[in-house]
């Protein structure tokens, strides 16, 4: 009983220290993100990185998604005769809660690998600590660029990802299931809100921001030489989806009241 | 000026500085020695601020480099150079954006004007018609004389070497023994090496300095060391398994106790 006390002591122990290391470099992120200089360069290297990089992915996935939401809300909403709201089905799902969260997911996959990669092999290679040494913070230089790159490319892959999703499930309801075109975007339209849009978006915000924050600190704090490297990626993407996963039922839960 | 006073440093439940103390003259070649682990690569990033101290200072031209605040400190750094064991040269940028990294954060010239000046700097260096090469198309010898321009392209006043030699053939390493020296003799810099290479440490020396379990044991001139009566020292420079100095995790009865 003792022992299990300790281990679970332990484990609470070690998550609060991990969380409050986290919220440290967020806060200093932040701090650096409103000073001068502005690391422009850096931004749009990470932002080709995060955007222009990940969007081959993000648009086959959110077409299959659009698709096989459609085909399966079709034959199952034909059951009783409601086939005609496939469009509003697929378009609030997209906005509301896949295309945030699958963007995420392929960000988090990809882009989020890739920087705990780099940063982890930056600090084992001693890189981290040149720069400090050549009076560069490392956070400033490092962090921030990925942190507005998430922060500003998840928001645009998940409109992308949106309008591509209800475009898969118009190519599904209306070419393969002949459906009538105009029916199929008088729905999407007749029940999709701005606010589904927008707050989709907010969340894809703090999706891109988490997922930057979670793989540059796996990446930042590496121990350990190649295994450690390894470990720090396979942790940002596990690390990065919980955070999506947990976070969006809560955000859903406030924004979509 | 370099002075370090009293530190101590631990990790976890592990001491690896109990008290060192070391002060190291304007233009003076230190070579700080001692074994793997023996936290060396500790010491000298107290010394540029990498790493605070548990206890202790480590003053710099009379300012404690521990109290400053994150804008001196960074500013502070601006007089150092350091040569790292290998390279660390930045993956993503060729070598005279390397070379030239802390002139391009500065922005007080033009990038056209610092490539010129990283050229110089990597003809110092013994590189010619290296500049546009990246770091993973360099030998190691290349990358340490590349990392070694970049230590010295904003003209530092103290230039930190970590383990210069390790990892090179005799020849290479013997010429970036050449280069160290050369460094002292045109920049006028205070330099700081940590080795466990004696015919380096010879050589570059001015004084060299002995870290064993976390603290300076024996500081003096390369002749005083090569004559010393300490023991831990003798085996060291002598670079002998058998003596006070213990080789962690092996048997010494077994192992060199042999009849």
């Amino acid at each position: 009983m003792f022992r299990l006390v300790e281990i679970l002591g332990r484990y609470i122990t070690s998550f609060a220290e991990e969380l409050g290391r986290v919220l440290i470099l967020l806060g200093s992120t932040l701090r650096h993100m409103v000073t001068i200089p502005v690391e422009g360069k850096g931004i749009f290297k990470q932002m080709l990185e995060v955007g222009i990089r990940s969007s081959p992915v993000v648009l086959i996935t959110a077409i299959f998604t659009g698709m096989v939401f459609a085909h399966q809300t079709y034959t199952g909403f034909k059951r009783f005769g409601a086939e005609t709201l496939v469009g509003s089905v697929v378009a609030l799902s997209m906005t509301r809660e896949l295309g945030p969260v699958l963007t995420g997911l392929i960000v988090a996959g990809r882009a989020g690998a890739a920087m705990a990669a780099e940063l982890g092999t930056m600090r084992v290679t001693e890189q981290i600590d040149a720069l400090e040494t050549l009076a560069t913070n490392p956070i400033k230089y490092l962090i921030v660029p990925r942190f507005v790159a998430g922060l500003i490319m998840l928001p645009a892959l998940t409109i992308i990802a949106d309008i591509i999703g209800i475009i898969g499930g118009y190519l599904v309801t209306v070419g393969l299931f002949g459906a009538s075109s105009t029916v199929y975007w008088n729905r999407t339209w007749e029940y999709l809100e701005a606010a589904d849009i927008y707050n989709g978006l907010i969340k894809a915000c703090f999706f891109g921001a988490s997922i930057a924050l979670v793989s540059s600190y796996r990446g930042f704090y590496t121990s350990g030489g190649a295994e450690g490297v390894g470990k720090a990626t396979t942790g940002a993407v596990v690390m990065s989806s919980m955070t999506i996963l947990i976070s969006d039922y809560f955000l859903s839960a406030f924004l979509f009241q | 000026m370099i002075e370090i006073i009293d530190l101590h440093k631990s990790f976890g439940s592990k001491p690896v500085l109990r008290g060192v103390n070391l002060s190291v003259e304007q233009g003076e070649s230190m070579v700080i020695i001692g074994g793997s682990g023996s936290g060396k690569s500790v010491l000298m990033k107290h010394i540029i601020g990498i790493i605070q101290p548990d206890k202790g200072n480590v003053l710099i031209d009379d300012v404690d480099i521990g109290t400053l605040k994150e804008k001196e400190l960074y500013e502070a750094r601006k007089k150092f150079g350091m040569l790292f064991q290998s390279g660390a040269l930045f993956d993503s940028l060729n070598v005279w954006e390397n070379v030239g990294f802390a002139l391009i954060r500065q922005k007080k010239m033009p990038e056209q004007e610092v490539r010129k000046l990283a050229i110089e700097k990597l003809r110092m260096v013994g590189l010619v018609g290296v500049e546009d090469l990246m770091p993973s198309e360099l030998s190691g010898g290349m990358k340490k004389r590349v990392g070694l321009a970049r230590a010295i392209a904003h003209e530092p006043s103290v230039l930190l070497y970590d383990e210069p030699t390790t990892g090179l053939d005799p020849i290479m390493a013997d010429a970036i023994n050449d280069l160290i020296v050369q460094m002292k003799g045109h920049l006028a810099v205070t330099s700081v090496t940590i080795t466990h290479d004696m015919h380096s440490a010879f050589k570059i020396a001015d004084r060299i300095a002995m870290l064993f379990e976390g603290r300076i044991i024996e500081v003096g001139h390369p002749e005083d060391i090569k004559n010393t009566a300490n023991p831990i020292v003798r085996q060291f420079i002598t670079g002998s398994a058998v003596g006070p100095i213990k080789i962690e995790g092996v048997n010494h009865e077994r192992v060199f106790n042999r009849a």
